[in-house]
């Protein structure tokens, strides 16, 4: 270990130190002060009432205040500054729409969007539909639980480690050697030639997509499971009476049930899809036109380094979110209003 | 009446049970089917990372309990290592160098005919006298007359490698590439960026969950917003700020822990106060009320009570953040940048990916290293994540 390892180690702890002691500091701090200068020590009945009602309305202020400074400082103020670097060019200026106009007209961003979309069609309704498959077949078996929380493991393994795991799924020899790769030994046993799976176009998206469909399944199933076990037994008892077989159950009687969670999973994994980055920059760096917007982007950033464009594409993918995000907000609202 | 009617209801479904039990074996083995395929690929990486690197590259993982068998090639000790006994002259030695766990399957003394004579048996050799070989390899070349030649002729194999499996892998992925170090960094980014959001985001939650104020239904449809809004749109903004705050204090970029730490705070806030907001405003609100009537401060209440109460909310954020961040690939890269001392672990898989794309021992161990600690979190504090993941989601 050398001394440079030992000084990591102590500044994270120091960090950890502070943090906590900044934010106990902050917190008591103000809300001592606040009970300080606005006290009510020997004031009259109408004084207290008064100083008690300004007291409330900047308490919750100063609860909130770190968390909103982060958050404009991170989240909110970025958005803006973004949208507004994408009307400029690699050296700042002005330029209008002309970056829109580029990224129409560039055969790489059409490649990008042509593939996202392909995602976007495939990996979510996937990965919802395996995920219901799984949680009513697990919720019916004595050793679901454990199957569950097999399938369940991806969730925990990062999308750079899982594309090393499917690497080696896919890993291409030369015909008559012998296959390493567990997709290439299967097609070869069945007499047919080995291919280079990664870089067979078109298809090595959907390659690339079966990393993310094995990761979001399990988060599909445990919020879908969740949702099964909430569907009253009186009503699968019913359809049970009138005679209904397990598939018209589930279609008829459970869907429809849970429909509200189906949408809620498949549009979050719609948005983990648009915002997907580390799968296609480890396995294929968007090489065989395996481009998304993501990796399209950070190669604006970082490899050409203009931030102008950098900046359209996340725009981009911005938009695409956005309906999302309202129906959320819409959501969430509603909800309010009934608490 | 009732006893009848027992009578009946038992008999009655003795054919259908059949049919439920066909239907159960469906299931079984249905179920079966897609546990094996979503675990078989993680499984073949563990496996692979702990096998031996030359049997790692001749054959899959799924034959790595058999004993796999590759041609080979030794030549022969020189004329001069040759010994006078009894009266003849002999060469001895292990074609393997020494005796180890290789077995000789056939042998043979020509390229043509490389594999067909079994061990233990005899074959003349051009440049006199016979040689046997051992299954365990060792050879013994004799002749009645003293060796002259000046080039030793080869012997050809076919070695059956037993399997063997070995932590080697780990030993040089750990030792030469630098991971060990990654390891470090993974922990100094991680533990600190879970730790610091937590308070900051307890304090938020509760004012927007018990609290009343204007503006609050705003703040929360603001929040709620920003769980969705890709990390994309704060790249670069948040990268020229840190480059120009890194310039002021002297250093030559932004790029340094503290940065990352506030960034994967800010980041992890709206997830952390959405939660926590979404739990504190499901305790029960007259164990509030009757604490304000006793004369508690929101304060007091929020230290006293709310939060020792959401620490099932609070386990659960720490826990998805601690994934997030150490899985994490993008924000890494762009706020602690890609030299070799400040890699995290998923930094370094990725150059590894780049640089030795085609060394399987290293690449299997490596990303094993980097899925342990997650796996292990995962693993022991499952309840919490899956409570948290519906909290999140199912509303």
């Amino acid at each position: 270990m050398t001394s440079d390892m030992i000084q990591q180690i102590i500044s994270a702890v120091v960090a950890i130190a502070i943090a906590l002691a900044a934010a106990v500091a902050y917190f008591w701090g103000t809300n001592w002060l606040l009970d300080q200068v606005l006290g009510t020590r020997g004031m009259s009945g109408d004084q207290v009432t008064r100083r008690d009602n300004i007291r409330s309305q900047i308490r919750p202020w100063l609860f909130l205040f770190p968390a909103l400074l982060f958050l404009s400082v991170y989240l909110v103020y970025p958005v803006f500054e973004t949208v507004r670097l994408s009307f400029t060019d690699k050296l700042g200026n002005y330029i209008g729409f002309a970056n829109y106009f580029w990224a129409v007209g560039d055969s790489n961003f059409q490649q990008a969007v042509f593939n996202n979309i392909l995602w976007l069609l495939v990996v979510p309704s996937l990965s919802t539909a395996f995920g219901l498959v799984i949680a009513v077949l697990a919720d019916r078996l004595w050793w679901g639980t454990i199957a569950k929380s097999l399938v369940f493991m991806p969730m925990a393994i990062s999308f750079v480690g899982a594309s090393v795991i499917w690497k080696f799924v896919y890993d291409y020899r030369g015909e008559g050697q012998p296959q390493i790769g567990l997709l290439n030994a299967v097609v070869t046993g069945l007499g047919l030639p080995p291919q280079a799976w990664i870089s067979l176009p078109l298809w090595n998206s959907f390659f690339l997509m079966v990393v993310l469909i094995w990761i979001q399944t399990g988060f599909a199933m445990v919020i879908l499971s969740a949702a099964l076990r909430g569907v009253p037994e009186e009503t699968l008892e019913a359809a049970r009476i009138d005679g209904a077989n397990g598939f018209r159950i589930f279609f008829d009687i459970m869907i429809p049930q849970i429909w509200g969670t189906i949408v809620v999973v498949w549009t979050t994994i719609t948005i983990v899809v648009l915002k997907v980055f580390d799968i296609i920059f480890a396995m294929t760096n968007g090489q065989w036109n395996t481009e998304v917007l993501a990796n399209f982007m950070f190669k604006w950033m970082f490899v050409n380094f203009d931030y102008g464009r950098g900046s359209t594409i996340a725009v981009i993918i911005m938009i695409a979110v956005l309906p999302i995000m309202i129906w959320n907000i819409r959501r969430a609202n509603a909800e309010e209003g009934t608490r | 009446m009732t006893a009848a009617v027992d009578t009946a209801a038992r008999l009655a479904p003795a054919r259908p049970l059949f049919k439920i039990d066909a239907g159960r074996i469906a299931t079984h083995l249905a179920l079966l089917f897609l546990v094996i395929l979503w675990t078989v690929p993680t499984a073949g990486l563990l496996i692979s990372s702990l096998r031996d690197k030359d049997q790692l590259t001749v054959s899959g993982w799924w034959t790595s309990l058999t004993t796999s068998q590759a041609l080979d090639v030794t030549r022969l000790p020189g004329a001069e290592t040759q010994v006078e006994k009894d009266g003849k002259w002999q060469i001895t030695g292990n074609l393997f160098g020494e005796a180890g766990n290789k077995q000789v399957a056939n042998w043979g003394n020509t390229s043509a005919k490389p594999a067909e004579t079994v061990p233990g048996q005899s074959l003349p050799m051009p440049d006199g006298g016979t040689l046997t070989v051992q299954s365990d390899g060792s050879f013994v070349w004799a002749s009645d007359t003293q060796f002259t030649f000046s080039r030793a002729p080869r012997v050809f194999y076919l070695a059956a490698i037993p399997p063997r499996f070995t932590l080697d892998n780990y030993g040089e992925v750990l030792s030469a590439n630098g991971v060990a170090r990654s390891f470090l960094n993974s922990f100094t980014v991680t533990i600190p960026a879970t730790i610091i959001p937590i308070l900051m985001a307890a304090f938020a939650a509760y004012a927007l969950a018990w609290m009343r104020f204007p503006f609050r239904g705003l703040i929360v449809a603001l929040i709620v917003g920003l769980l969705v809004v890709p990390l994309q749109m704060s790249l670069i903004p948040l990268l020229t700020m840190y480059n120009t705050i890194g310039k002021a204090f002297g250093l030559e970029d932004g790029k340094t822990y503290l940065g990352i730490w506030l960034a994967h705070t800010a980041f992890g806030l709206p997830l952390a106060i959405y939660l926590l907001r979404n739990y504190m405003a499901g305790l029960p609100k007259e164990i509030m009320e009757s604490a304000r009537i006793d004369g508690a401060s929101h304060f007091q209440i929020f230290t006293g009570m709310v939060l020792p109460l959401s620490f099932p909310a609070l386990a659960s954020f720490s826990i998805f953040q601690f994934l997030w961040v150490w899985n994490d690939l993008l924000v890494a890269m762009v706020f602690l940048g890609a030299q070799e001392n400040k890699l995290v672990l998923t930094g370094k898989l990725v150059s590894l990916l780049g640089s030795r794309g085609n060394n399987w021992e290293i690449l299997t161990a490596g990303a094993f290293i980097t899925m342990v600690v997650p796996l292990a979190v995962f693993f022991s504090l499952q309840r919490y994540f899956v409570r948290g993941l519906l909290a999140g989601s199912v509303k």
